[in-house]
């Protein structure tokens, strides 16, 4: 077999006949490493996840998750996955260990069994003491947490997070993300998770993918991907209305240039010493430089670049967006 | 590859578990559950001690007018009785039983159970709403169970809601028929799991696809009386405008109630018995394939 945990070839879903939510995504993920998927709000991030979890059915195209294709063998791929959604699903009217083996019986393991790990796990993830206690005391780190022993319940090869974080504060999230790894050391899986959050990937990933308009832009490691931005990052605005675009690509070191309403993002090799290459050359035609600022590439940038830097107003589905807002309210308590 | 992947190959591993999570959020909750004892215990109170039809008919308030020569309190008595009797004649061609809260207690059965399986479409939303819904469909747990689950929960908890309704008209004097045995009440039950199972069918079927917790409660509101009132659960049904008899004649409900009747509180008639149990059958069959047909589909985009 394939050192590949994960393929995908020409993935493709449209949905109600002419929404393209995804469109032929090709991409693999190899045996043991944390995959890190990108991309703004409505990118195809989830339906993508949606497909490889087999909640949804792909329009076209064909994916393996450990062998086992997506569409034929949806009952074997459920098997040997975990999966930690974006919500808060676990109940809060029952207690975090009948949540666990709530989880247990979905995969039809053996109540001996699953007692034994749910124990395991909930040590693992220190929830011991609240075992006994219902979900709706539990704190929204804590109730990550719980979210992540039921998706660990069947021991999978291969765990899907989606957006594991959100809402939670910074200190909860570095806790979160030590769970996260403590448990992928313990169960030695291959992760493949979505986040908002660029420094937590470009601090845990091994891979990136940014997908946007429900295309891959690009896939590397983040070093890589850093990298490919091709040096540094310079913004600048004039005073005047009139686009400089032109002349400031006539700099040397000057790579590309971006007008994105009046202000000018650079990218330029040896960014600390062409800005002042760029100033001169504008004030020489008699333009004013009324800001100027100079970024090492982090993933923000490679983000902004692949991306775009313009805000996405658009129509998001209002299932989508409940359920994003009830995540964030649960997490905040 | 997988090495301890416990597995269970069963096709309904998981319903059990599903329909237990659905109950537990019910008798763990006393605030819940208290209120669906309360609930027809209140409406059984309000509708057939309120609403006393037999009342009406009660001749003892009524003053009759002087008559020249005045009757011989002989007379009286003859005339008390032939109104009495009058009375009790009318209530039992109208309702088939001299008493209307034995004819009402029984048609409240019906009405709980299509309030409780009402609440079966909206929990499909909730849990769609809240990700449960996506987190059981990505699990190997079969997608029948997930929707089987929720019905069976519901047909649990209204024959519950039966069994106290039954204990609390007996309680307030509920008159059993000539012919009532015990076991009739194992029949009460039958005839409540199958309109249960028509019935949160057809309300998860409504709601599957459906992520706005307005949807169900519209539904409710549209279909919930009128349902009601166009049954014999109240009121007997050749007393109705032609419309709505012909409404009522339809209505599963009235043959849910009809059969309850026929068990607790009528003279039974078994050809009549008989029918009701293959109607209300064939409704659960049907609509249970069809929900289950229906929710298959939508849950396997």
């Amino acid at each position: 077999m394939s050192e590949n945990v994960i393929e995908t070839e020409g993935l493709t879903k449209v949905f109600n006949k002419h929404l393209t939510a995804v469109d032929h995504v090709s991409f693999s993920v190899k045996q043991g490493e944390i995959f890190g998927f990108l991309g703004p709000n409505g990118a195809g991030k989830t339906t993508t996840i949606n497909m490889l979890i087999t909640i949804l059915k792909p329009t076209e195209g064909k994916a393996s998750v450990l062998g086992f294709d997506i569409a034929k063998q949806n009952v074997d791929v459920r098997n040997v996955i975990g999966v930690v959604p974006q919500e808060y699903t676990a109940d809060e009217d029952l207690t975090g260990l009948e949540n666990v083996l709530l989880c247990s019986d979905l995969y039809g393991i053996p109540r001996n069994v699953a007692k034994e790990r749910a124990m395991e796990l909930l040590k693992l993830i220190e929830l011991t003491d609240f075992e006994d206690k219902k979900v709706e005391t539990f704190s929204g780190g804590m109730r990550r947490r719980l979210e992540l022993a039921c998706g660990l319940i069947n021991r999978p090869k291969v765990l899907f997070l989606d957006e594991p974080t959100l809402g939670l504060d910074v200190q909860t999230r570095t806790a979160t993300w030590n769970y996260i790894r403590k448990l992928k050391k313990e169960y030695g899986m291959t992760l493949f998770m979505t986040t908002h959050y660029l420094e937590e990937a470009d601090a845990l990933c091994d891979r990136i993918a940014i997908i946007d308009h429900g295309k891959i832009v690009v896939v590397g490691t983040p070093e890589e991907l850093k990298h490919s931005l091709g040096g540094d990052i310079i913004t600048l605005s004039i005073k005047e209305n009139s686009d400089v675009s032109e002349l400031i690509r006539t700099v040397e070191h000057v790579k590309d240039v971006k007008n994105e309403d009046g202000s000018y993002r650079i990218k330029a090799e040896y960014g600390e010493v062409t800005a002042p290459f760029i100033i001169e050359a504008l004030r020489r035609k008699g333009y004013t430089v009324t800001k100027l600022m100079l970024t090492e590439p982090t993933l923000n940038e490679v983000y902004l670049e692949y991306t775009g830097k313009s805000m996405r107003d658009t129509e998001e589905s209002r299932e989508a967006f409940r359920a994003q807002r009830i995540t964030m309210r649960r997490a905040r308590q | 590859m997988s090495e301890t992947n416990h597995v269970s190959k069963s096709k309904v591993h998981g319903l059990w578990a599903l329909t237990n999570r659905e109950l537990k959020k019910w008798y763990k909750a006393p605030v819940v559950f208290l209120l669906t004892i309360i609930q027809p215990v209140l409406w059984m109170g309000l509708l057939g001690k309120a609403m006393n039809i037999g009342a009406i008919f009660n001749t003892s308030s009524i003053q009759l007018p002087s008559l020249n020569p005045p009757l011989t309190p002989q007379q009286l008595l003859q005339l008390g009785s032939f109104f009495g009797g009058l009375q009790s004649q009318i209530m039992q061609s109208a309702f088939n039983t001299t008493d209307y809260f034995s004819f009402m207690a029984v048609g409240m059965i019906a009405f709980t159970a299509l309030f409780t399986t009402m609440f079966s479409g909206m929990s499909v939303v909730w849990d769609r709403r809240l990700g449960f819904l996506n987190k059981a469909l990505s699990t190997p747990v079969s997608r029948a169970a997930i929707i089987l689950s929720k019905v069976l929960s519901a047909t649990l908890r209204s024959m519950f809601q039966a069994a106290i309704i039954i204990v609390v008209a007996i309680a307030f004097g509920l008159h059993f028929g000539a012919n009532f045995n015990p076991l009739n009440i194992l029949g009460v039950f039958g005839i409540i799991f199958l309109i249960c199972m028509g019935l949160s069918s057809l309300f998860i079927a409504i709601n599957i696809r459906s992520t706005r917790i307005e949807t169900p409660m519209a539904v409710m509101n549209l279909i919930n009386l009128p349902l009601m009132f166009a049954s014999n659960a109240f009121f007997p049904i050749n007393f109705m405008p032609g419309w709505l008899q012909a409404i009522a004649n339809v209505n599963p409900l009235s043959y849910t109630t009809d059969a309850v009747r026929q068990l607790l509180i009528f003279n039974t008639d078994y050809a009549k018995l008989a029918f009701d149990f293959a109607y209300v059958g064939i409704f659960a069959l049907v609509l249970t394939v069809i929900g289950i047909v229906l929710s298959w589909r939508f849950l396997n985009k």
